[in-house]
């Protein structure tokens, strides 16, 4: 009795996992799909005036433009963009079973629904935030602060009001976790143990108004680089004006009782570059004075100021940032530089414009650059792609994968299910400890996460040798090894595995090629091919690289 | 398909065969170095003396006592009941465990009056190993990165294996910043262990196999991209070419200390920090520009003599060792030693007889390269006030970036030299001065 049950409990688990492998778990339709058509009709409407937009100014250049890509790849980059990974095969088998006109909509609506985006995406914003580092130590929680911003971005909290309350929050850095933007600056050697002004004030210029000011902190600007005053009679900016943003964060203190403002005002003095003595620096804007209610408040002064509707460079400055995040690369580059000024792309207005008005929605934003002609482009044309054709995003751009996206492909690659909040703790408790230690041998970009920092030696044999990709490939209850065994045949098996990979089909050309070698083989020399042809596809440029 | 993984082990521990070496060679386009010109290059390179031309930083991460190492002031109060030990230069005292360092000190000189502007561990690492102090707008590269861009000649075209590496790397291993990746520290650990990452997972046979699907993979790729002018060329030539030839490298055998005498590995003293010193060794013998070799566990806030001893039992035979078999090589003119860490600690012993963190006046040791041994600069007081500033009564202080200008100073470099950032912003190599008395002849 026993053996039969034994029997039919192990023929049970293979044809669940064949089943799997053509077929795999019906995932529920995304709520914003069903109930929210009026808006996605406006949301298309925005992401037109976008692709016009980049029209004239191709044609303003006598630029070329790529052809469009099939909607798998599409999917791929956002999944790499705003969840880091790649698409399961069960994802993708859903996408596929949707309407054509449909499948993107539909898969944006999906990620933002799912846990892997919004932790994602609060990693991404955090380094911005608070950095990377461990910082001080007991008082800086910065995985607590990650996980606060992921439960925000995940109930869509209006991107405003997340910044207010990181600018104003007051407790302790483990029950309110937005006052570890304010605890990361404490040096624990000061006997003060307040948060420093000058770091606060740079960090709060750099991330919420896209603007690097850090050079005012020592000097005025020289170089006619920073430009202050207001968009309408710009001027060169000051150390003064540095100094005036820092006295903002003159009655932070950090007690025992957690982050809070002093009851006496503590005035913030500094000695500036021509003076002989220190001298106390009042708070104040560093443009756009007409905007500044004067609160009694200093923090919550500030963080009105920061917010306000018409502050535009804080909504330029989440945009452009969130269109980094998904493209690799901001309309204005680095991505905290944005002059205030300007030049801006016309695109870029038209996303800070569509931004405020609709309640500084991310959600929002994400949908409407989801939406875009610009990531349905190719990353190859048959003209030669030039710096303008990517500036212009006239092509889609080619960018390394970022490590922790490597890890995330490679790990969702070799798992048959989806490795989200919904798989086994075991799973993802294994995802995580490899990629931990896959991001840290690759090398972690730190903030300075935009720009290309070249590939090295050691990060290309990290994928060829490493114990990540071994371990994912070689481990028998990974995808490779069921593909091998229990593959109903040899179709199939390439097809799945160009898929989980590549997110594509593979062409006639890749399918001859990969059946061939697997036809024919004994049970163990097909087990080795498969991996094999699995370990090619994770190291080849296609999977490297978001394109 | 079941693993055995006593196959892997042992599959690790292949080597390839020169044949299969050059098929893979065929497969990625590589050409091959003769160990003709490997030998005409150092030939040449040995013409130049005079110049350091690398690096050893022992690096002693969570702040060693400068009053139990370097600068021991015995007798009074702040040595807390520490002893002195006289070394073979008179006048020199060195900490009473510093038993085979003392023997070599003829050859090391000290600076006894660093000083840093960071007490924090994490700020001030950042600041021991670039020399600047941690910028939130722009990541420094760390001293060998820039020894390695900087000094990028011939005979580095000849080493397979990487030129700047990290034995034991704590978390803050030398990283490129600015410079880029590519010159961040390959990073390795005991070299009792295999190097990671640079055995092939599969035999020969099947691991040639697996290039040819991996070529085709990356042509099927690329076969509309070469026009692109932005990615073109790094998407074709990435560094697979440069990740095979390691992985083949004869060099590899720098690693493994294996290979060394019993009695010689003896004396490094048996354990992670010694056998990397001697790997060190063998790596800079190679043809490798910088080496660092972390020793962590110096935070002694709690019974500071002791955790000290622990430490220094360990790194006093690994560093006179060091000294003793570069100079017996006739390597101890071209590199550079440099032994400390991100600061000093309190000349006062804490309540649970610890030392805390002490960035006003701390010593760091440097050896060959160059540097005249047996010289001391700066003087820390034997009877600092408490209520006194703290660097009140240092003797000729510097700035922890001196060392960094030092450095770059004997090895040539023009410090001073404004690079690129990737944001546009000019920024120099090092604000240092060099200490000068030290290369003085």
């Amino acid at each position: 009795m026993k053996d039969i049950f034994f029997l039919s409990l192990a023929f049970g688990g293979i044809a669940a996992l064949t089943f799997s492998l053509t077929r795999v778990e019906k995932i529920a339709a995304p709520k914003f799909a069903k109930d929210n058509d009026l808006v996605l009709a406006d949301v298309d409407l925005v992401a037109e005036a976008i692709d016009s937009a980049f029209a004239e100014d191709w044609s303003a250049r006598n630029l070329s433009h790529a052809d469009q890509v099939n909607n798998l790849l599409v999917a791929r980059r956002i999944s790499l963009g705003i969840a880091g990974t790649i698409p399961s095969l069960a994802e993708i088998r859903e996408f596929e079973s949707q309407p054509e006109s449909e499948q993107i909509d539909w898969w944006v609506a999906r990620l933002l629904e799912d846990r892997r985006t919004s932790n994602y995406l609060a990693e991404r914003l955090t380094r911005a935030l608070v950095g990377v580092e461990e910082g001080p130590f007991l008082i800086f929680r910065r995985r607590r602060f990650v996980s606060w911003l992921s439960d925000k971005l995940f109930l869509n909290k209006p991107y405003d009001e997340l910044v207010a309350e990181i600018l104003t929050e007051e407790g302790l850095w483990t029950d309110a976790p937005a006052v570890n933007f304010y605890t990361r600056t404490i040096s624990q050697n000061e006997e003060s143990n307040k948060p420093d002004p000058v770091l606060l004030a740079g960090r709060t210029s750099r991330a919420f108004l896209g603007m690097r000011i850090d050079c005012l902190q020592c000097h005025d600007d020289f170089l006619d680089t920073v430009e202050l005053g207001n968009a309408e009679d710009l001027r060169s900016g000051t150390q003064q004006d540095f100094h005036s943003l820092a006295a903002f964060f003159s009655d932070v203190e950090s007690s025992l009782l957690g982050i809070r403002d002093v009851k006496e005002h503590q005035p913030y003095e500094y000695q500036l570059l021509d003076e002989d003595k220190a001298s106390v620096v009042v708070p104040m804007v560093p443009f756009h004075a007409e905007l500044d209610g004067k609160e009694s408040n200093q923090r919550t002064r500030l963080a009105n100021w920061v917010t306000h509707q018409e502050n535009r460079p804080f909504a330029r400055a989440a945009v452009n940032r969130m269109w980094a995040i998904m493209f690799g690369r901001g309309l204005i580059n680095p991505v905290d530089e944005i002059p205030l000024g300007g030049p801006f792309p016309k695109v870029l207005e038209i996303l800070t414009d569509d931004f405020v008005s609709h309640g500084y929605d991310l959600h929002r934003l994400i949908r409407v650059i989801g939406s875009t002609q610009a990531l349905r482009l190719n990353s190859a044309a048959d003209f030669t792609v030039t710096p303008s054709h990517e500036n212009l995003v006239a092509v889609f751009p080619t960018i390394r994968l970022r490590p922790e996206q490597v890890a995330g492909a490679i790990a969702q690659s070799t798992s048959l299910t989806t490795i989200n909040s919904g798989a086994h703790i075991t799973t993802r408790l294994m995802k995580f400890g490899q990629q931990n230690e896959f991001v840290s041998r690759f090398g972690d970009p730190g903030e300075d996460e935009f720009s290309d920092r070249g590939e090295t030696v050691t990060q290309r044999l990290l994928m060829l040798n490493g114990e990540m990709v071994g371990e994912r490939l070689e481990n028998i209850l990974n995808a490779p090894s069921h593909l091998a065994s229990l593959s109903p045949d040899l179709d199939t098996a390439v097809d799945v595995i160009y898929l989980t990979t590549l997110t594509r089909h593979p062409n006639e050309e890749e399918r001859k090629q990969a059946v061939s070698g697997l036809s024919g083989q004994d049970r163990e020399r097909r087990g080795e091919e498969v991996i094999d042809l699995y370990w090619s596809l994770l190291n080849c440029a296609e999977f490297r690289w978001n394109h | 398909m079941m693993v055995n993984p006593t196959d892997f082990i042992q599959k690790q521990q292949t080597h390839f065969h020169r044949r299969s070496l050059l098929k893979m060679a065929g497969l990625s386009g590589l050409s091959w170095l003769t160990p003709l010109a490997t030998r005409l290059a150092r030939s040449a390179e040995a013409d130049q003396r005079g110049k350091a031309k690398s690096l050893i930083v022992l690096w002693l991460e969570g702040a060693p006592s400068q009053l139990e190492t370097f600068d021991p002031h015995e007798g009074t109060m702040i040595a807390g009941g520490s002893k002195a030990r006289k070394t073979s230069v008179n006048g020199i005292s060195l900490g009473d465990g510093m038993q085979q360092v003392a023997e070599q000190m003829e050859h090391i000189s000290l600076i006894r009056s660093v000083t840093s502007k960071e007490g924090d561990h994490e700020r001030a690492i950042y600041n021991a190993k670039t020399g600047f102090r941690p910028d939130p707008t722009l990541i420094h590269p760390s001293i060998g990165s820039v020894i390695c861009h900087q000094m990028n000649q011939e005979q580095d075209r000849l080493v397979d294996i990487p030129r700047h590496i990290s034995i034991l790397p704590s978390k803050t291993p030398g990283r490129g910043g600015y410079l880029g990746d590519q010159f961040d520290a390959f990073k390795v650990f005991d070299p009792v262990q295999p190097i990671p990452d640079v055995a092939a997972r599969v035999e020969t046979k099947r691991q040639l196999s697996r290039l040819e699907k991996l070529k085709f993979a990356d042509q099927q790729f690329l076969k509309n991209r070469g026009n692109n002018s932005i990615i073109g060329e790094s998407l074709k030539s990435s560094n697979l070419d440069a990740a095979i030839r390691l992985m083949s490298s004869d060099q590899l055998n720098a690693f493994d200390v294996s290979q060394v005498s019993e009695s010689e590995r003896a004396q490094f003293g048996d354990t992670p920090f010694g056998r990397s010193c001697l790997a060190a060794l063998r790596l800079i013998e190679t043809g490798v520009r910088c080496v660092e070799v972390t020793l962590t566990g110096w935070d002694s806030h709690v019974n500071n003599h002791e955790t000290q001893a622990g430490r220094i039992n360990i790194l006093d035979p690994a560093y006179a060792s060091l000294i003793k078999e570069l100079k017996k090589r006739d390597l101890l003119d071209s590199t550079m030693v440099v032994c400390g860490g991100e600061f000093g600690r309190t000349p006062w012993i804490n309540p649970l007889g610890g030392r805390d963190h002490w960035p006003h006046g701390f010593s760091i040791a440097l050896a060959g390269g160059g540097i005249q041994g047996g010289r001391v600069i700066g003087e820390t007081d034997p009877n600092p006030q408490r209520e006194s500033p703290p660097k009140a009564s240092l003797k000729q202080p510097h700035p922890i970036e001196d060392v960094h200008a030092t450095v770059f100073s004997a090895m040539g470099i023009e410090f001073e030299t404004e690079l690129d950032t990737p944001i546009g912003r000019p920024m120099k190599i090092c604000e240092g001065k060099p200490v000068q008395a030290l290369l003085d002849v």
